[in-house]
């Protein structure tokens, strides 16, 4: 796409939509039995097989970091080499399609967990159930990132690179608000507050909190939270229903209504559409901000971290990130299953991940030597294993994408103020139970 | 003349006269031959071509989504679903109303650049290269330029737009005519070459004579240029119009449809519902058929309107 020139851009969707077509519909007669290839998968054993194979794994862009360490930690260990390819992320629903439409899966590929149940029902990963079941420590893995993976009660994928939303705060500001840097807020209107207080400082080009507001992954990320630490829901059990217009709800868009009205949020995040809605915060131009716990890494100056606290209190996190699986046209099942068994090994987890400032997907493995270094990261690990991962299967549609309901409805309540929350969120269900 | 021209068979025979002969015998080795030049080409737009549009035409009928592929015959669901998607209208309207918008600038701006470049003798070569420059460049490089410069984070103008309280891309009018600003930098040059092909075109006597009547400068433009440049104007509009309905690329990396949903042109409309979301290849390939139906009207109806023109 970006290598295009001139305006014949349809011809080009056209072609690709085409060049799917072309592919798919010779397999078109196989499509509706997906009989699971000759991958070894079954034969892997507990380890699976490390014998020189090349390995193809793919993931988006915003776990680059994380994904690279991850790869070259395995490369330098074993025998069998993983290919990482990093697609960006907004493509990288359509590259997935593309390859699976013409059997040209990698044979390994992360997903957003919340796309994973999508996913997993079209049958683009290998059944894992056996292989997961035989890991000691199977009960300590990240249950939100399992049960996404998880249809008619057989496991297809495992967490990759956990991302939690947390709180995050600028110290430095803190002490000038005359605020303990120490603490975060208790509840929503605290944070509110201490946004208030921030932006009363009259600091040039400084703000007291940012977000992307034209940004559905952003807001549903960051916002979700609040819900959950109350004790109430966001969706219902099914995914069917969307559970967005409740008091909570509408709490958490009064809110951010009149920290946009009152000048507090950083301007840039009224159209903010997803590329940058972190930037502020990393430039120190934000006082707080729930943001991606992923970046606590690379975050340049002394940032204070707590988990999203709920609107009356409490707190809790998105368990985010991306799952990774076996794809269904993987030959190298048992080679596959080396590396996600390799992934999940205190030596990955810890060796790399936590070394790196990130969670671990083991809550026997919380507490590590990196952690007690870092007593963040230990804050990371504990919001964790309060945190919860929406399963829809209309996901995507209904939060993530540029047009969607939820998108529309946010905007509304927040920059447009006409008050159409429960006809907005009846919309979200309608698209939730297509 | 004609004796040189018939083939070496030809040559041999005294034979019957030369315009016969060559009707004649031309024909088979001349049709074979014909195909065979014509073959290359047949190929590519056989597959590239009518292939992708028959598949295209398969897909609109059928039951596919993006990640599970062919699950058969879906009609005309697709093409209902098509219509009755909640963005379907607005796109329409929006993409009209920025075809024609982009097709007013870009053909008064190139007509009148050409003019400019062919008046002005000094600045010729300066002029014509700077405003061509920016079509060197491809769309989407030029559009994530146009980003960086329309951000109010990174871009140069961030202090300024700030200190006006406005955005470029925050209201759906300005990010409608950033876009558009975008189109006219990128483009008006091209257009401009064009323009001053169908200028050179016209002979120079004519101007002369016209000069000679005592004929102003706009009587000139009015009844010398412009029927003159009739053809060119044609080709230019059906190009332009043809461009601005298949926009994507511009609104894809600016604005993303965005703000709340005022700028998604139908292009958009298919990808986001192929790729973002519903995933559903079999709704968009029945909106692409709506689209080319569409296009292929508009250049119909266009096209005879410069035919009837010659011939009057």
């Amino acid at each position: 796409m970006h290598s295009s020139r001139g305006r014949r851009s349809p011809f080009r969707v056209v072609a690709s939509l085409v060049a799917v077509g072309a592919l798919v519909g010779g397999l078109a007669a196989c499509s509706s039995s997906p009989a699971a290839p000759e991958s070894g998968l079954a034969q892997a054993g507990a380890e699976g097989v490390d014998d020189g194979s090349t390995l193809t794994l793919w993931t988006r862009a915003p776990l680059e970091k994380q994904a690279k360490l991850l790869v070259e930690a395995y490369n330098s260990s074993h025998q069998n080499k993983v290919e990482l390819t990093v697609v960006p992320n907004d493509d990288y629903v359509a590259k997935v399609g593309a390859a699976a439409g013409s059997n040209s899966l990698p044979d390994l590929f992360a997903a957003d967990i919340v796309y994973a149940p999508n996913w997993v029902q079209q049958g683009l990963f290998q059944d894992l159930t056996t292989n997961i079941d035989g890991l000691s420590f199977k009960d300590q893995i990240n249950k939100g990132h399992l049960d996404a993976g998880t249809a008619d009660g057989k496991e297809h994928v495992l967490p990759f690179v956990l991302d939690l939303s947390m709180l995050f705060w600028n110290k430095d500001l803190f002490k000038q608000a005359g605020l303990d840097p120490e603490v975060g807020p208790k509840n929503y209107a605290e944070f509110a507050e201490y946004a208030k207080k921030i932006q009363a400082l009259n600091l040039p080009d400084t703000y007291g909190t940012a977000t992307g507001l034209n940004c559905g992954g952003c807001t549903l990320f960051t916002w979700f939270p609040s819900i959950w630490a109350d004790g109430n829901e966001v969706l219902s059990d099914d995914g069917t229903e969307s559970l967005l217009a409740s008091d909570d709800a509408k709490e958490i868009y009064s809110t951010w209504k009149d920290l946009v009205d009152s000048g507090a949020v950083l301007p840039s995040s009224i159209d903010e559409a997803g590329p940058t809605w972190t930037a502020g915060f990393t430039e120190g131009k934000v006082g707080l901000q729930f943001y991606p716990a992923t970046l606590l890494s690379s975050t340049p100056f002394d940032a204070g971290v707590s988990g999203i606290p709920g609107v009356n209190g409490g707190q809790s996190t998105f368990v985010g990130g991306d799952g990774i699986g076996v794809s269904k046209d993987s030959t190298k099942g048992a080679q596959a299953w080396n590396f996600l068994n390799w992934l999940m090994s205190e030596d990955a987890q810890v060796g790399v991940l936590a070394k790196n400032g990130d969670a671990v997907s083991r809550s026997d493995l919380t507490d590590n030597q990196y952690s007690s270094a870092d007593p963040r990261v230990v804050t990371i690990n504990e919001v964790a294993a309060k945190g919860k991962t929406p399963v829809a299967l209309n996901f995507q549609q209904a939060f993530n994408a540029p047009n969607s309901p939820w998108l529309t409805m946010i905007r509304n309540e927040i920059l447009g103020g006409k008050n159409t929350v429960d006809a907005d969120n009846d919309q979200i269900s309608a698209v939730l139970s297509q | 003349m004609t004796t040189t021209a018939p083939n070496r068979t030809d040559a041999s025979k005294p034979g019957p006269p030369l315009r016969v002969a060559v009707g004649k015998r031309k024909r088979r080795p001349g049709g074979q031959r014909g195909w065979l030049y014509a073959a290359p080409l047949a190929i590519f737009v056989i597959a590239l071509f009518i292939v992708p549009l028959l598949l295209v035409g398969q897909m609109s009928l059928s039951d596919w989504p993006l990640l599970a592929g062919n699950r058969g015959i879906n009609a005309p669901e697709n093409f209902v679903d098509a219509f009755q998607n909640r963005f379907f209208l607005d796109a329409l309207v929006f993409t009209l109303k920025y075809t024609v918008i982009a097709t007013v600038l870009l053909l008064s701006l190139g007509l009148g650049l050409a003019l400019i470049v062919q008046e002005s003798s000094r600045w010729k070569n300066f002029l014509r290269t700077a405003f061509l420059v920016p079509s060197a460049l491809g769309l989407a490089s030029a559009s994530l330029l146009f980003y960086v410069l329309y951000s109010p984070i990174a871009g140069p103008f961030a202090d300024l737009t700030q200190a006006l309280g406005f955005t470029f891309l925050g209201t759906a009018d300005s990010a409608l005519w950033s876009t558009v600003f975008l189109i006219v930098w990128r483009f008006a040059g091209f257009y401009m070459l064009l323009m001053m092909v169908g200028l050179q075109g016209i002979p120079g006597d004519v101007y002369e004579a016209a000069r000679m009547d005592g004929a102003s400068r706009w009587q000139t433009f009015r009844s010398i240029t412009l029927p003159l440049l009739k053809p060119t104007i044609g080709l230019t509009t059906v190009l332009c119009i043809t461009g601005s309905i298949l926009a994507f690329e511009q609104f894809y990396i600016l604005t993303k449809g965005g703000p709340d949903n005022s700028t998604i042109t139908l292009v958009q409309l298919i990808y986001s519902i192929a790729f973002q979301g519903q995933n559903n290849l079999g709704v968009a390939a029945a909106l692409s058929i709506i689209v080319l139906v569409v296009l292929v009207l508009i250049n119909i109806v266009q096209i005879r309107v410069i035919r009837t023109d010659k011939e009057n």
